[in-house]
């Protein structure tokens, strides 16, 4: 591939881009506008009973929720989405009970109060009430009669999301750096990345819930399955195709079918269902400040801080990671300056699988385990990627967190289950305004 | 094993409504990518806008079964505009990343709770193909040839598809003769070249983009009229991926290759989806591999082909080495 191929004039495209560009801002503007309209009615129109259900500000999915009438006319019988959220509509205003069926809670997750699995509730006209069940690792039910309800003010929670945003973003950052190295070295859009993180959180799922070795030997194993795996990858395949001179955008759809290959793989051996590991998975929570977490989230941060400190200050210093740059910045010259580009990349895909396993079994950490996860978050990884700059390795760290912090904080104004769409909408504008990233070059891009 | 079952339902998967709707996806693939060479990785959300632009239209809002349709087209162009003034410009990959995305904001905003009173959640739309089977010429009955028939809806909707591919293969057949096709072939081929032709390759590429997403579109309302609903996870990114793998079988930059890619697609699908299944069941495999993971088996399948496919011959079954795509920036 020509790499600086197709770079338009710039003023040719000052020319024909500035109309089309505003036309499209304005339009945006407008649709935004209408979103925000439709969105409305639906919050203040139509009388329903919503909620969340988080355990240890994590949510809690696939709980069944069944609603009642006041005159025992059953209404309807939700479960919980994935980010822990239910909504039922009901017909119009009264009383209804509300219970939650306590044999579809997860192991390890309790009601806090048993006999409080039947709540009566009154709905008033237009109102959407939000009905609270106080969840707790299982253990530390209390019996009380105390309400669930607490009034947190708009700066703890916007403390509470910045850190949930941080500790996304870094995990979001650690499938960055590999994914952002193997394009910056190779130009391949890994669409089988996010699998990478798959395979890395059912490694150590395996050992770890499985095998019954403890988590943090599992995750050290795991983390050394998912290098080998990405060098083996290279090694007999990546590299391979390279050597038979596939084209990029071959590869790019070679890397479609890999991902749905591995992903329906992964549904094979583990089924639909989401699991959590054996150990840490229901820590009681502590506070500090205005941040309420389990201690595995403070860990887990330090342990993807450092690891992305180590791999940052590895690219700055050593003599691997300077020529990794090199190679990343211009394969041709870096291979006539005596640099083995075959090895580097090696190394980097090496490296990148390690890291991405690593990603994973953080998400595994912070969420549950199923064969989508990597899917899901590759998006969001491309997101941060991008943001950043295709291909510079701290542009993708810079992005990843801003992606991460986005879409936390966006929870203050959007429902949650939009969040994600909003960073997504994040990256089409990136496109329109900066389409080289934060710290990425212009003529990357042409 | 009941070779019957699975030989008639191989039969009738090779023009049922799955290889139409896959069809028309297909072809529009095969003008963006197979023609232009532009890499619209979000089809399944022109399919989907389309196809919740109909239901919406007469479920939610009660209006009229042909107004249902024009929505759908229009919002298929703008979604074109939206995702191609910012991209058409920069890299394949750029192109291909950013249509990903949209078309999971497109599902994700459909399945939305907050936006359940519009497009109706994760149940999505029903009611809104009474007008189309109003019309429905065919009597009451099945029609075909001996065990393989289908019944009057059916067979409506298959009618209506098998005429409008036909008029999309029509379409691209005139378009790539004329002096258009040729300037679009040439963008694939070098877009500097083109450009230093004085031609206004960002404007063709647009054109490239409108008109595949639009035939894509055609399929949504394929889709969404022969199963009478629409729900936002037909339209996941599992869908492009189909109608990419067909493109690739058939052989990219031929007009007649999506639809004979999406008819051998489905035949194996279902032939290998229904034998195993049998299988299964019969208890072929032992503990091996139960009835409920025989479905998985199938994806893995379509990945692995995928992947075969590109690494030894890219260009499918009909294509021409010389002529396929994958040189594109």
């Amino acid at each position: 591939m020509c790499r600086n191929g197709g770079a338009t004039h710039p003023a040719m495209t000052q020319l024909e881009g500035a109309p089309l560009r505003r036309a499209v801002i304005a339009f945006t503007a407008f649709l935004g506008g209408l979103v925000l309209l439709l969105a409305s009615p639906a919050w203040a129109e139509g009388e329903a009973l919503k909620g969340t259900l988080q355990n240890q500000g994590q949510p809690v999915n696939g709980v069944k929720i069944s609603v009642v009438a006041e005159d025992g006319n059953p209404v309807a019988a939700v479960t919980t989405g994935a980010d822990g959220t239910w909504e039922v509509p009901v017909p119009k205003a009264g009383k209804f009970k509300v219970t939650l069926d306590q044999t579809t809670l997860p192991s390890g997750v309790a009601l806090k109060f048993k006999d409080k699995g039947t709540l009566d509730v009154q709905v008033y006209e237009g109102n959407q009430r939000n009905v609270l069940f106080a969840l707790v690792p299982a253990g530390q039910q209390g019996s009380g009669n105390t309400s669930g309800e607490s009034a947190s003010s708009f700066w703890d929670r916007v403390a509470q999301l910045t850190f949930e945003g941080f500790n996304l973003g870094l995990i979001i950052a650690l499938a960055a750096m590999g994914l952002s190295l193997v394009f910056g070295t190779t130009g391949l859009t890994n669409f089988a990345h996010g699998e990478l993180l798959t395979l890395g959180a059912m490694a150590a799922y395996l050992f770890n819930a499985v095998m019954g070795v403890p988590l943090i030997l599992a995750a050290v194993i795991a983390v050394v399955i998912g290098g080998g795996l990405g060098y083996l990858q290279d090694r007999f395949f990546w590299g391979q195709l390279r050597k038979r001179g596939s084209s990029l955008v071959a590869m790019m759809i070679i890397s479609i079918g890999l991902a749905l290959f591995l992903r329906y793989v992964f549904l094979f051996l583990f089924g639909g269902e989401s699991r959590p590991f054996a150990d840490y998975n229901a820590q009681p929570g502590v506070q500090v400040g205005p941040i309420s977490a389990a201690p595995k989230n403070f860990i887990a941060m330090a342990i993807e801080l450092a690891v992305l400190v180590i791999v940052g200050l590895a690219l700055l210093k050593t003599r691997t990671g300077k020529a990794a740059r090199a190679v990343a910045d211009n394969p041709a010259l870096a291979a006539s300056s005596g640099i083995n580009v075959e090895r580097v990349i090696r190394i980097i895909w090496t490296v990148g699988g390690a890291i991405a396993a690593l990603a994973g079994i953080m998400l595994g950490l912070a969420q549950n385990i199923n064969y989508q996860m990597g899917f899901q978050i590759l998006l969001l990884v491309f997101a941060g990627v991008t943001l950043g700059g295709l291909g510079t390795a701290f542009g993708a760290l810079v992005g990843s967190l801003v992606v991460g912090l986005f879409i936390q904080l966006s929870t203050l104004v959007v429902p949650t289950e939009l969040k994600t769409v909003g960073a997504l909408l994040v990256l089409i504008l990136v496109m329109l305004f900066r389409p080289q990233g934060i710290l990425g070059r212009r003529e990357r891009i042409g | 094993m009941d070779w019957n079952t699975i030989f008639i339902t191989t039969v009738e998967a090779s023009i049922g409504w799955q290889t139409v709707a896959y069809a028309l996806a297909a072809i529009g693939i095969n003008i963006q990518f197979g023609y232009a060479g532009l890499l619209n990785f979000g089809q399944a959300a022109f399919l989907g806008v389309a196809a919740y632009g109909l239901a919406v239209t007469v479920s939610t809002f009660h209006l009229s079964f042909w107004l249902g349709i024009a929505i759908g087209l229009v919002a298929t162009v703008i979604l074109a505009f939206l995702l191609g003034i910012p991209t058409l410009r920069l890299r394949a990959d750029y192109l291909a990343i950013v249509t990903i995305a949209a078309a999971e904001i497109v599902r994700l905003v459909f399945r939305s709770v907050a936006f359940k009173d519009v497009f109706g959640g994760s149940d999505g739309r029903q009611n809104f193909s009474g007008d189309f089977f109003a019309i429905n010429p065919y009597s009451p009955g099945t029609y075909g040839i001996g065990p393989i028939s289908f019944d009057e809806r059916t067979t409506w909707v298959l009618t209506v598809g098998w005429i409008l591919i036909a008029l999309s293969c029509a379409l691209v057949y005139l378009l790539m003769k004329s002096p258009w096709g040729r300037v679009m072939k040439a963008i694939r081929e070098d877009e500097d070249a083109v450009r230093s032709l004085g031609k206004n390759v960002f404007s063709y590429k647009m054109q490239a983009l409108v008109l595949g997403g639009v035939i894509g579109c055609l399929g949504g309302f394929i889709f969404a009229l022969s199963q009478a609903s629409v729900q936002p996870d037909l339209f996941g990114t599992e869908f492009t991926f189909y109608a990419y793998t067909i493109v690739i079988l058939g052989g990219a930059a031929r007009v007649f290759s999506p639809v004979v890619g999406a008819a051998i697609f489905w035949v194996l699908l279902v032939f290998i989806g229904n034998t195993l299944d049998e299988a299964a069941r019969a208890g072929a495999f032992g503990s091996w591999v139960t009835v409920s993971q025989v479905g998985s088996v199938r994806f893995m399948l379509v990945g692995l082909g995928l992947m075969l496919l590109l690494i030894f011959r890219p260009q499918g079954i009909f294509g021409d080495k010389r002529e396929i795509a994958l040189d594109a920036r």
